[in-house]
């Protein structure tokens, strides 16, 4: 199974940060992420998530109300480490996907192939309000976008072939240029001429994960090398009913972009694929937490747009050589076993890889407190149960998920 | 008293500048490149390191340009991991600021300058053209008239949001429990181009703010940087016109209500290091040559003639043509707005020594700045900066990652003996090496 921990602030208890072992200006330094990241790759933990939003965190005066931008985090935290997985958050909405993708390529380049990336969207007014240039925009019109944002990144990441740099002395030529791909890619909301400004990242595709805390997340869920399940009563369900999801998804062409049918017709915005597709939703409690997953027939609206270019092979065909059928699922859960101990958490991981989950994604109440404990004690006990592999483990994040190598969208294209 | 000298690092990219092709050459994209000509940097006690942006391939005659280095991770990324890698080099990003949005700017910017200690820069470059655009949500959405307008109220806002948190904003009492004042980073502003409001989650870091640097050359980019920059990166590093540029914009510091030492001019130059000058003059052509190959110079002289040059021979003589103002044979890069004078001369010199077109680009277009035994090179930096052409230099080695090796090893020992240049640190914010106030 895989183990992911995710790193904000001193930790997910809005108290962490008060503790004697925190020195709080270690939360602005980066310090006390570099120091969780480096426990967790020691006792074999997969991956760390950097949480984020676009607006600050809220002006509550017990609580931590800065935040460090995720991704220079994690760019901070890259070199520091050596094995463990990087997926900074980062919000789609507001920010140019041109400058998404080339950052979480940039990202994979500085790691050696270990990043990801939380894609995720802003809804709320404060986050319009910080940028200025669009009204706050429905939840279910951001993800939307986001798929397309997603898609975009993937043929960006691809608009270079691995072996475009030739530095061909002979010639001249530090790039066959015919290696070099524009993506010409127009969405409802935004368009992108391409090639990326950064060269193929090492894993060719960085692994895209989506968190699930709404049903329009739960849609975008569907393009996802990663997705990160909320924590409830009835895991086995929300993993049968993502899984059936992603078959009809798959069954029935690809996603948010359109994606090329099984006759290789062109579909236009998703719609036609996704109707017939049986879907699933959320139901969400007062706080807006997730906390159920059920079938549902009612699939949320796909937003068929005439006028776009749909992507040009779906999944199946991008990724070669993939050794699971589905996004990589993991249950996000949020842990204090410096204060409740292991025994209920080891139980309760059994539990969801029974019920068919691929592993978990602690959020510690505290990294100073229960990092080292997720460490010292929690893992050795997966580890003795067979649960977990060794610490030692390198190579790609896509690697240590289990997923191929994808191939490149455009290779031998002419375009 | 005697003025020290400011030096910057550049990470070489996309020109002809950088000698791909040469065995030495090591990787543009690995990381290993980047930490290597960074620690070189450190070791030598740089004031700051320095990276591009691309935000679009070059193109020429309507396909991507293959001869020079193509395409370079991102900066900001890069430098948030230099940061892990290195403990007193500043750390500078260029980043533009026509297809960023000022709140982004100032949270990249802010977290880039909290994780590396007070290292940061901003290096504000404005390109504003469709071509450009088209790889962002809003196109070519602004008139060339306004990028400096846009620029202007930019930086003013990124600055408002990281000025938004007052000295004792940032409480950190654990047995209370404040961890901020209520109300800290607030912020709101409407102008032109912006009308935002919000809270900015980001204390000031250890130097403040991060520094600002400028490398427009025009009226405009000039008073801009008059106004509100910390650093310019200019393009006069010979003598004559690096005081004439010195006197020019340092001039208008004053209506600003500025000092001299508040903005420091630092020429980006290249540097050739040999034994003997007379070593040194015969590699400085060697590199020269392969700055400039046959295919090469003709895409320079495209540039200049604004022409199809595709049917010449590179060893042949100069095209016979009139130049063509203002067309698009090449896209992504700065072309001449008057080039018959230009050309002019190009075939003047070229009539008179007997020049090819390839021979003639190579001794007419950049060559490198200072050229000597280790002796000649540190005396004519150190002239420059005494005698006000410059303030320090941003040096552009020609190769990727051990290009600067010679001037640290055998240049910076005696600008150190001459007491102009520091021997370690004295701080360790970017502030302090500039000698900017915080």
């Amino acid at each position: 199974m895989i183990v992911g921990l995710e790193i904000d602030g001193a930790g997910a208890d809005p108290a962490a940060w008060r503790g004697a072992e925190v020195d709080p200006r270690a939360i602005l330094t980066g310090a006390l992420a570099v120091r969780a990241a480096q426990r967790a790759e020691a006792a074999g933990v997969d991956l760390v998530t950097f949480a984020d939003a676009l607006e600050a965190p809220e002006d509550v005066p017990e609580q931590v109300s800065v935040r460090l931008d995720a991704l220079g985090l994690a760019a901070r935290v890259a070199p520091a480490t050596e094995r463990i997985g990087l997926l900074p958050a980062i919000t789609v909405t507001h920010t140019e996907p041109f400058h998404v993708q080339a950052s979480v390529a940039t990202l994979d380049h500085i790691s050696g192939g270990r990043a990801g990336w939380v894609a995720d969207v802003s809804t709320s007014a404060a986050a319009a309000e910080v940028v200025g240039r669009r009204q706050p925009v429905p939840v279910a019109e951001t993800w939307r976008e986001a798929r397309y944002v997603v898609d975009v990144s993937r043929r960006l990441w691809d608009s270079w072939e691995d072996d475009a740099i030739v530095r061909d002395a002979a010639t001249g030529r530090y790039v066959d240029r015919e290696r070099l791909h524009y993506v010409d890619f127009v969405s409802p909301t935004f368009s992108v001429k391409g090639p990326s400004i950064v060269p193929r990242p090492p894993q060719g595709h960085p692994v895209t994960a989506i968190r699930v805390n709404t049903p329009a997340a739960l849609e975008a869920a569907r393009d996802a090398d990663l997705v990160l399940l909320p924590d409830s009563e009835d895991v086995a369900a929300q993993i049968q009913a993502l899984r059936a999801n992603q078959r009809q998804s798959a069954a029935g062409g690809r996603s948010v972009g359109g994606g090329q049918s099984a006759g290789g017709g062109r579909s236009v915005g998703g719609g036609q694929n996704v109707g017939s597709a049986r879907s699933v939703g959320v139901t969400a409690d007062a706080a807006g937490r997730a906390v159920s997953v059920t079938p549902d027939s009612a699939s949320p609206d796909q937003g068929s747009r005439p006028g776009v270019r749909p992507p040009e092979s779906d999944t199946a065909d991008r990724v070669a050589g993939v050794s699971r059928s589905g996004p990589v699922v993991l249950v996000s859960v949020g842990v204090r076993p410096h204060v409740d101990g292991v025994d209920g958490l080891v139980a309760a991981v059994e539990e969801w890889v029974a019920a068919g989950v691929d592993g978990v994604h602690l959020r510690p109440g505290s990294l100073e407190l229960d990092v080292p404990v997720i460490a010292d004690e929690l893992l050795p006990r997966l580890r003795e149960l067979g649960l977990v592999g060794a610490a030692e483990r390198g190579g790609s994040l896509r690697g240590r998920l289990g997923l191929g190598r994808p191939r490149n969208t455009f290779s031998g294209s002419a375009r | 008293m005697t003025k020290q000298i400011h030096l910057a690092a550049h990470f070489p990219g996309v020109n002809n500048t950088t000698v791909w092709s040469d065995p030495a050459s090591g990787s543009q994209i690995d990381f290993a490149s980047f930490r290597k000509l960074a620690e070189t940097a450190e070791r030598g006690t740089f004031d700051f390191f320095f990276l591009a942006e691309g935000l679009r391939l070059r193109e020429v005659k309507g396909r991507i340009h293959d001869l020079d280095v193509v395409g370079r991770p991102e900066s900001l990324t890069v430098l948030s991991a230099l940061a892990a890698v290195t403990t007193h080099l500043g750390l500078a990003a260029t980043v533009n600021s026509t297809f960023n949005e000022p709140y982004e700017l100032a949270k990249r910017l802010a977290t880039l300058d909290h994780v590396s200690g007070g290292r940061a820069a901003w290096n504000v470059v404005t390109s504003w053209d469709a071509f450009t655009g088209e790889n962002f949500r809003r196109g070519g959405y602004l008139d060339k008239s306004d990028r400096y307008v846009r620029a202007q109220e930019s930086l003013r806002i990124v600055r408002k949001l990281w000025d938004s948190w007052t000295g004792d904003d940032l409480v950190l009492d654990q047995a209370s429990g404040s961890f901020a004042r209520e109300g800290a980073g607030a912020f709101a502003d409407a102008g032109p181009h912006f009308d935002i409001r919000g809270r900015f989650g980001l204390p000031p870091s250890p130097q403040g703010r991060p520094v600002i640097i400028q490398a427009g050359d025009s009226d405009e980019g000039r008073e801009f940087a008059a106004a509100g920059a910390d650093v310019i990166f200019s393009r006069h590093g010979t003598f004559a016109a690096g005081q004439t540029f010195y006197k020019d914009v340092k001039s208008r510091l004053a209506k600003y209500g500025r000092s001299d030492e508040s903005l420091k001019i630092m020429p980006a130059v290249t540097v050739v290091v040999a034994d003997t000058d007379a070593e040194a003059i015969e590699k400085a052509a060697y590199i020269r040559e392969q700055q400039v190959s046959g295919p090469t110079a003709l895409v320079l002289a495209e540039l200049l003639w604004g022409r199809d040059l595709s049917a010449y021979d590179p060893d042949g003589p100069l095209p016979a043509e009139d130049p063509v103002v203002g067309s698009s044979v090449t896209q992504g890069r700065v072309g001449y707005n008057d080039p018959f004078p230009i050309v002019a001369e190009w075939r003047a010199q070229a009539e008179a020594n007997g020049w090819s077109l390839r021979q003639t680009v190579i001794n007419q277009q950049n060559r490198q700045t200072f050229v000597g035994s280790p002796t000649t090179v540190a005396e004519a930096v150190n002239r420059h900066v005494q005698e006000n052409a410059a303030d320090g230099f941003v040096l552009v080695p020609h190769l990727t990652p051990g290009g600067l090796d010679d001037f640290v090893d055998r240049v910076i020992p005696l600008l150190r003996e001459y007491g102009v240049f520091r021997s370690e640190y004295s701080g360790t914010t970017l502030r302090d090496h500039l000698g900017l106030s915080r």
